[in-house]
């Protein structure tokens, strides 16, 4: 795979349901240590979802910020391998507005760290959050800086490994405890990130903030196919809720067709 | 630095008790709800006159663990630094640090249970129908409830029962309440996220002195930059992560003037399992961040006795001067 100048690309997601979290209001009476905001200000947000942000946004706060972890997740999933795993560095610009009923669209400007060559680019992307039941999942369209590195040699020499190899892989709790990874685990766990950034870009909302947690399990499975195959159980956790998040991945990749999600199932969490 | 050299907390407690006898003591100040003794370690000079104090706690989130491995590195700090940084010796002097490595200790004991307690939060009282575990203590304190909690008991952000129902909660409540008035500053560490919060999480309610909390908070992250060139997010909570019922907030609510959540290392790439080689450089850049906003608040409160001693100084100078003169011409 070669990447040159602009990237534009649009990617479309399906459906699926959304559990939410409860929260409810108290009332407070006065303090001397605080005074009540005024509600005046309609940009700032009540913390609800209902009164949401619109026009220029803060590149600090959180609506931003979520918008651009939507980028993130989406940027993994459209270019991310063993060997290219995108962070985000910063937002620097954000507006958004609503388009009629159907949704808000954030725009924005952002840098992404590329993990492993450290290198940072800038891009600008859409977030589209569409609205109603049952909840849809976001739509991004990213235009990036040219600077991606061309990883094809380590990818094949990982891939031609695991495909003629004797023993196939298997792998637990990625990282450790102690945030410990294996050398030989490392494009693993890169790879574990790249195929849960569609579980999390599936997942996203605007009242979401998505990253991965832990890799509880990987496994390579035997297949016929020329793609390696991985079971997997994944760890996410959303900021908003705090709530780990379990996950079971069946996903497939090779260097030519990058990694494929065939099957993805939530299930519950262990009760302890 | 590892994870595991500070484990247990009791003996490390000790030892440092051992090694600074003439400046560290251990107040034990409350019970978990598993009856494990929750303990600070005060630190201070000895001084004639009434002291203020600095509030600095780690792991009420179990599975945040450079949390306490930050409290361990700056009392280690100030500890080691007092006898040559006149700076850190004169606020030793006029302030007692109150630190509590570990709040959570339940908690912080199961998440080093095995690999499927690791991500614990909570704390570890049984919830009304005794079928779900623990509290989120940040979310048990009296303060402001309402967003960003739960009143399910499987919410990782679940309440309590009622605010301050936990003990841990109650522990805290009691011995900075009854010290509130000397309390100057109250840091509650957590991770991650590379954030500095300010009072109020929610986003009805605003601290009387939001722009300087803002101002101090951004010459922090400054501080924090300069160490290792790491971002922190200076924000008010509800701009960056809404909540309510914290420790931040409640202590915020008694009038400590200086209150922060600091969030550490990383922005999610490792989140709470942060590689033992970055809990060094982590804690050095929270340190500089914490130093900023602990001298701030030291020297705003004691520069007054400064300049009272710094003028009679003088005037006993002049004194000697003018007496000289008289002795001389006479």
């Amino acid at each position: 795979m070669g990447f040159r100048g602009f990237i534009v690309l649009v990617v479309l997601m399906g459906m699926r349901g959304s559990p939410t979290g409860a929260v409810s209001l108290k009332d407070e009476s006065a303090h001397p240590n605080f005074v009540t905001r005024e509600q005046k200000d309609l940009t700032v947000e009540e913390g609800r979802g209902d009164v949401m942000a619109t026009g220029e946004l803060n590149p600090s706060h959180f609506p931003a910020r979520r918008a651009a972890k939507v980028v993130q997740h989406y940027l993994n999933t459209r270019y991310g391998s063993p060997y290219r795993l995108f962070g985000l560095e910063d937002v620097h610009s954000a507006t958004a507005e609503d388009v009629a009923d159907t949704g808000r669209r954030y725009h924005l400007q952002i840098s992404a760290h590329e993990i492993i060559s450290n290198r940072t680019q800038k891009c600008s992307a859409d977030v589209f959050f569409p609205r109603g039941e049952p909840t849809q999942s976001p739509e991004v369209k990213a235009s990036c800086e040219e600077l991606l590195q061309n990883t094809t040699a380590q990818e094949e020499a990982l891939y031609q490994r695991y495909k003629e190899g004797h023993s196939l892989l298997s792998a637990q709790y990625i990282p450790d405890s102690q945030g410990h990874i294996e050398p030989d685990m490392m494009p693993f766990w890169h790879l574990s990130i790249v195929a849960s950034s569609f579980i999390m870009l599936h997942e996203s909302t605007e009242n979401t903030l998505y990253n991965m947690a832990q890799v509880a399990q990987i496994t390579q499975l035997e297949t016929e196919r020329e793609e390696l195959k991985f079971d997997s159980h994944m760890l996410l956790h959303d900021m908003v809720s705090q709530e780990i998040l379990h996950w079971k991945l069946l996903f497939t990749w090779s260097p030519a067709e990058g990694v494929k999600v065939q099957q993805m199932q939530q299930i519950p969490k262990p009760n302890h | 630095y590892d994870y595991y050299k500070y484990h247990p907390m009791e003996e490390w407690m000790a030892q440092m008790v051992m090694d600074y006898p003439d400046v560290v003591t251990i107040v034990d100040y409350g019970q978990t709800y598993e009856k494990r003794t929750i303990s600070l370690l005060k630190i201070g000079l000895e001084s004639e006159k009434r002291k203020k104090a600095i509030w600095m706690d780690c792991g009420i989130h179990a599975r945040e663990w450079i949390a306490p491995a930050f409290c361990q590195y700056f009392v280690k700090q100030i500890l080691q630094s007092y006898k040559t940084d006149t700076k850190i010796e004169t606020m030793m002097r006029n302030m007692d640090f109150y630190v509590t490595p570990v709040l959570n200790i339940d908690g912080y004991m199961y998440s080093w249970k095995d690999n499927t307690t690791r991500l614990w939060r909570k704390n570890r009282s049984p919830g009304p129908s005794g079928d779900c575990y623990g509290t989120d203590l940040n979310r048990n304190f009296d303060a402001n409830w309402g967003i960003g909690i739960s009143f399910n008991c499987s919410s990782n952000i679940y309440c309590g029962s009622q605010p301050v129902s936990e003990p841990e909660a109650q522990a805290v409540t009691y011995f900075v309440g009854s010290r509130k008035d000397d309390i100057l500053c109250f840091l509650t560490i957590h991770s991650y996220g590379q954030l500095l919060l300010v009072p109020y999480g929610h986003p009805n309610f605003t601290a009387p002195n939001y722009n300087e909390l803002m101002e101090v908070g951004l010459a922090a992250a400054t501080a924090i930059w300069n160490v290792h060139k790491k971002n922190y997010t200076v924000g008010a909570s509800p701009d960056v992560l809404p909540n309510s019922g914290s420790s931040r907030d409640w202590a915020r609510m008694q009038g400590i003037p200086y209150t922060y959540t600091f969030e550490l290392r990383d922005k999610g790439e490792f989140a709470f399992e942060l590689p033992e080689d970055q809990i060094q450089p982590t804690c050095e850049e929270a340190y500089g961040g914490a130093l900023h906003i602990i001298t701030y608040a030291h020297d705003k409160t004691f520069s007054g006795a400064a300049v009272t001693a710094a003028a009679s100084f003088w005037s006993v100078l002049l004194a000697a001067g003018v007496a000289r003169v008289n002795l001389m011409s006479s």
